[in-house]
């Protein structure tokens, strides 16, 4: 009994939990070869650690994106009008 | 760019070159691409200019070792102890300005390598063929380094969480 599950356990090849974070990356970019996303997707399935790991990723991911850009400070917007007015003046 | 006026300067200057050049865009990459293009030249020349070392030559330094500290997994390598969340309760999150401003700052104090990928691709949002492309990465390079600055920047608010 406790053979065959060591030996299907070997057959399947399962991932732990430092190979995991490890690839989290790789798996939100859709970059793992097949065999090894099934592998990751199993894990996952199994264990709330790498589920909440892979969420708090997803979330960093998530949260960075720029939505309300800066506006160029004064100088910059000067001078950057200017450059366009005197593009616009070219004959 | 470590200075904020040095990276307005190569704003700036961008900008004038995009202005200028706009009529010799041929149109082979898309118009995003081609500014962030200029803009990457820009901030190498810069760099090197004021004798800081080229970001990219620390790829190696910055791409080894584990992500996660190994003192958090057992002997069988899963987690001895789960890791603990970052706080994703809507209710825990009011204060999302305050979160995305903890992220940002850890965001500032990754190494150039990393700080320059997940600005790319996490700030700006442009696609890893375009992030690759701009900085001369590999797919594999440029995912490691992403990754890398992903764990880091959540680790840096797991310790203030």
């Amino acid at each position: 009994m406790r053979l065959s599950l060591r030996l299907r356990r070997r057959r399947e090849n399962p991932l732990a939990c430092r190979e995991f974070v490890e690839l989290v990356t790789d798996y939100l970019d859709d970059a793992l070869p097949p065999e090894q996303r099934a592998r990751f997707e199993a894990h996952m399935a199994g264990c709330d650690g790498c589920t909440g790991y892979l969420e708090d990723i997803r979330m960093v991911a998530a949260t960075l994106p720029e939505t309300d850009l800066p506006a160029a400070d004064p100088a910059t917007h000067a001078t950057l009008l200017k450059a366009f007015r005197e593009l616009r003046d070219e004959p | 760019m470590r200075s904020e006026a040095v990276a307005e300067e190569v704003v700036q200057d961008t900008w004038l070159a995009v202005v200028r050049g706009l009529g010799t865009f041929e149109g082979r990459s898309s118009l995003r691409t081609w500014i962030f293009s200029i803009l990457v030249n820009r901030a190498r020349t810069r760099a090197v200019r004021e004798a800081r070392s080229v970001p990219f030559s620390t790829l190696a330094a910055e791409s080894e070792g584990p992500t996660v500290d190994p003192a958090r997994f057992g002997a069988d390598d899963m987690w001895a102890a789960p890791p603990r969340r970052l706080a994703t309760d809507p209710e825990q999150r009011l204060l999302a300005q305050e979160l995305r401003g903890e992220l940002l700052a850890a965001v500032g104090a990754l190494p150039d390598s990393q700080r320059a990928v997940i600005a790319l691709r996490d700030l700006a949002g442009l696609p890893s063929e375009e992030v690759c492309e701009l900085l001369d990465l590999t797919p594999g390079n440029q995912r490691v380094l992403l990754h890398r600055a992903r764990a880091r920047v959540r680790t840096a608010l797991e310790v203030t969480a």
